[in-house]
């Protein structure tokens, strides 16, 4: 489950610095540019066209990418 | 492309192997580079050269008739794919393509590799490591998939997440839904795509909005 802080954050896949080795997969499959490599770790730049896609997710051997979906329930 | 014995010690197959045993296999390699979406090795493809991933990613997954893809693994540099087809059958029995912007592959064919594995114990030890992970990794995929029901699992986590909280709407990744579901994230991913095909769900970007509460009530088994 991810942090307040997490929450507060604007829509975008979510960088735990921490857990980031640097290895740059997700930048390599990003679709949209909202990636790129900064020193050792990632940063995620806001995007118009990030489609959420989840691949940086999928790639990331370290768990230090994160795309969390809302679940939303419409009432009836 | 110029291959040395250095980036050969970083593949997983030589991974504890002297340099100096090394020496001679650069010659025996090959590479090329693909890009985002490639196809590298299609199933059923005869194809007897075992790939590595030297930079980039690459996603192995079957399709059934009907078009549906299951992940069954993500590639990252230094592992290697096509492993079965190399060592019994010969033909790829699913299909590999590039998911990295630039992804170099390296291969080496089975009449080259096997003579050099007969001569080194240390290659042919990491060879059975890597077939062991790889086996119990596709028996857990088949436990998951024919034994679990995970789409009522995943349903039934949408459900019990669905009701906002003090600080809005809960929020999931695939992989916590997948430790949630005791399963793998790959099969999540094929669960929502189902929920999404049958209309109880939509995926709008990074929202999952619930269509029809009552079909996965029905799939939860909480009616």
């Amino acid at each position: 489950m991810l942090s307040k802080e997490m929450n507060r954050l604007p829509i975008m896949p979510v960088i735990d610095h921490a857990r980031c080795d640097g290895c740059g997969l997700c930048v390599t499959v990003c679709k949209c540019g909202a990636l790129v490599l900064s020193g050792n770790t990632v940063a995620i730049l806001e995007v118009d066209d990030c489609g959420w896609c989840t691949d940086c997710e999928l790639v990331c051997a370290t768990g230090a990418l994160q795309c969390p979906f809302e679940i939303v329930a419409p009432e009836v | 492309m110029n291959i040395t014995t250095e980036n050969l010690s970083q593949l997983s197959y030589f991974v504890g192997v002297e340099n100096d045993r090394l020496a001679g296999l650069p010659s025996l390699f090959n590479s090329k580079s693909f890009i985002k979406g490639q196809t590298i090795v299609s199933e059923g493809d005869k194809q007897e050269n075992l790939h590595f991933v030297n930079t980039g990613v690459v996603k192995i997954y079957k399709t059934s008739s009907e078009g549906k893809e299951q992940i069954i693994k993500i590639v990252r540099p230094g592992e290697s794919f096509n492993d079965l087809a190399v060592f019994g059958g010969s033909f790829c029995p699913y299909s590999a393509q590039a998911l990295g912007n630039t992804t170099i592959i390296y291969w080496i064919h089975k009449n080259d590799l096997l003579p050099v594995m007969e001569k080194n114990w240390r290659i042919v030890r990491n060879a059975l490591e890597i077939l062991s992970e790889q086996a119990r990794l596709l028996l857990a995929l088949v436990e998951d998939l024919s034994f679990k029901n995970v789409t009522g699992r995943v349903a039934k986590i949408l459900l019990q997440n669905a009701t906002p909280g003090p600080e809005g709407y809960q929020r999931l990744t695939q992989y916590e839904m997948a430790a949630m579901a005791g399963t793998a994230r790959e099969v999540v991913g094929r669960s929502l795509k189902n929920l999404e095909d049958s209309g109880a769900i939509s995926l709008e970007r990074h929202r999952i909005v619930i269509k029809d509460r009552s079909y996965l009530d029905r799939l939860a088994g909480l009616n």
